[in-house]
């Protein structure tokens, strides 16, 4: 008799043991913990809010501002000192483009190969190896001015001596940005799990196969982002094109290698410390035209990633 | 590298012969042997002296507690411990007679022979198609069709049925079990001789093991198979041969190094072990 009651009896001990060690775990928090809770999450709340408000208002703003020039000529025109009314961006942004690209074309190569031998070869433990990795981080963090200096020296004038031309430009904005690139392919190539180079090499492919054929393309989102995250930032940089010749109103399209050159950045600076009212319309008109060249650029990264993963 | 005695049962009638069938032509002549093989990670001596001789068309297994080498005996069986910094095999490992360490033994070549499976399902983040091409693409196989390879590499490793239809897939849309065999279908595309498997089933469930231990017992009329296993009752199940390792603690320096106990037929191993650390092992008294 007694021997049949103890199951159940057992049973009921046991689930209320259960639920008692659950509630201890997820039952009412105390009443000062939920509201250090709330604070701290309407704190971050307005974080969000203030970097979303500043931004909005920003655009806006110059939306506003530059209204009256919001059209066609402003893209295609060339800029002027005494006509602002009919003056617009056709150089700088031409040049900006030019940079784009040659920056591009420059800095994923350097970027991705260091990457790789930093990511892939490099034996971690050797002093060498340590020393390249601490100044790649201390090179990101150099002000972009530096470079300017360093592109006026030695690649304007110097060793190099391209001359004030909009290649220079290039180079100097790709060496800006290569550390950050370097950073950003390094952190999507490790991010690749050593699972995958394993089972490659023990497939017999060699290291060089493992990387272009596995690491590579599995870590190719990655390195894009970084790139034109890269890029937009170099873009945007006015101070070290102020040193490597980047003019304002210069009215003639860059060629590569000769000749004056103008940048967005520099256009908008020249145009916004001009005295009059049509020139400051114009100088906001163009802070609209950089950020749908910046939106256009970020769309296509994000198009080209989500391209590049739905492959399989 | 000499490649004699190369699969002498490959060719036969897959329908009729058994897997326990000790008649097969060839079986059990020495694949690979192991002569008083130590294997370091810089100063640390993770598992020495180790005698044994993996046998043609028979499935070894290495059981052992944790941390008492058994996986790094099997990974520096393919020099894939030559990944690891540090990592350096002392003594004699022989592949049909040749020194696998040797001076002008190609790497890439080793590893083509001695294929791979590891404990995590790791197909590439790929097609089911192009992960069984992937390996005769690298290796620069000659191949007349492809296409032809892969239904081959998957219907041996029993998958082909399951992914026929969405071979041009991601490998990733499979279970882990149909990865665990899709990794084994891909090991198989290069034509190896010998396959290692590191703990192939400790990720998946009693079905799926159930499955790849079929797959196994198939494969080793045509295969050497190593097999590195936790569960005593898959290495009794499957194997032919056992290697037993364990831990042994310096009592001077404390150090803890791996050692080859006992290596002997399955059967010996469970029913009636010469050591008694094997026997305290397999009856569960510790590890």
């Amino acid at each position: 008799m007694a021997d049949r009651y103890q199951g159940p009896r057992r049973a009921r001990l046991a689930t209320a043991g259960a639920r008692a060690a659950v509630e201890s775990v997820f039952g009412e928090q105390p009443r000062g913990d939920r509201i250090s809770g709330m604070v701290f999450r309407a704190l971050m709340l307005l974080a969000l809010a203030t970097a979303l408000v500043m931004l909005t208002s920003l655009i806006i703003y110059s939306a506003w501002r530059g209204w009256g020039r919001l059209d066609l000529d402003m893209i295609t025109e060339k800029p002027s000192r005494i006509r602002p009314e009919q003056a617009g961006y056709g150089p700088a942004l031409v040049g900006s483009i030019y940079m784009i690209v040659g920056v591009i074309v420059l800095v994923v190569p350097v970027g991705v190969g260091a990457a790789v031998y930093l990511e892939e070869y490099a034996k971690k433990d050797r002093w060498y190896n340590r020393l390249i990795e601490l100044n790649i981080q201390n090179l990101a963090g150099v002000p972009s001015i530096v470079f300017g200096i360093l592109g006026l020296a030695f690649i304007a004038r110097g060793p190099i001596g391209l001359g004030l031309v909009v290649a220079t430009g290039s180079i100097t904005l790709a060496l800006l940005v290569l550390p950050t690139v370097i950073i950003a392919a390094r952190e999507a190539i490790r991010a690749v799990p050593s699972s995958i180079r394993e089972g490659s090499l023990a497939l017999g492919a060699t290291q060089w196969q493992t990387i272009s054929r596995q690491v590579l393309p599995a870590a190719a989102p990655g390195i894009l982002t970084g790139v034109i995250l890269a890029v937009a930032r170099a873009m945007g940089e006015a101070a070290p094109l102020l040193l490597v010749g980047a003019a304002g109103f210069t009215p003639f399209l860059p060629v590569l290698f000769d000749g004056q050159y103008s940048a967005l950045p520099v256009q908008i600076y020249r145009n916004a410390v001009e005295p009059r009212e049509e020139f400051q319309t114009l100088a906001f008109a163009g802070v609209i035209l950089m950020l749908a060249v910046l939106l256009a650029m970020n769309s296509f990264a994000v198009w080209l990633r989500n391209r590049y993963e739905r492959r399989w | 590298m000499a490649a004699q005695g190369r699969n002498p049962a490959r060719g036969l009638d897959l329908e009729t012969a058994s897997a326990n069938d000790l008649s097969l032509p060839g079986r059990g002549s020495p694949v690979l042997s192991c002569k008083d093989v130590s294997v370091y990670y810089g100063k640390f001596r993770a598992v020495s002296d180790v005698n044994l001789t993996i046998g043609a068309n028979e499935i070894t297994a290495m059981i052992g507690p944790s941390g008492c080498g058994k996986s790094t005996v099997l990974r520096s069986l393919n020099r894939m411990n030559d990944l690891v910094p540090g990592a350096r095999v002392e003594g004699l490992i022989g592949y049909h007679g040749v020194d696998l360490y040797g001076k002008d033994v190609d790497v890439i070549e080793v590893r083509r022979r001695i294929g791979m499976v590891f404990q995590k399902p790791n197909p590439f983040p790929a097609s089911i198609y192009n992960n069984i091409a992937y390996g005769p693409r690298v290796t620069g196989m000659k191949v007349d069709d492809m296409d032809d390879l892969v239904e081959q590499a998957l219907t041996r490793a029993a998958l082909w049925d399951e992914v026929k239809n969405k071979l041009h897939k991601s490998a990733f849309a499979l279970s882990g079990g149909q990865q665990q065999r899709l990794c084994i279908a891909r090991a198989l595309a290069t034509n190896p001789e010998v396959i290692l498997m590191d703990e192939p089933c400790s990720a998946l469930d009693p079905i799926a093991t159930q499955k790849i231990e079929d797959l196994m017992l198939d494969l080793a009329r045509e295969y050497t198979i190593v097999i590195v296993t936790h569960n005593m009752q898959q290495a009794a199940r499957v194997s032919q041969r056992t290697a037993f390792f364990t831990t042994v603690v310096d009592e001077q320096t404390g150090e803890r190094t791996g050692r080859l106990v006992e290596f002997d037929a399955t059967e010996k191993i469970f029913s009636t072990p010469s050591d008694e650390r094997t026997e305290a092992y397999i009856t569960g008294r510790f590890g």
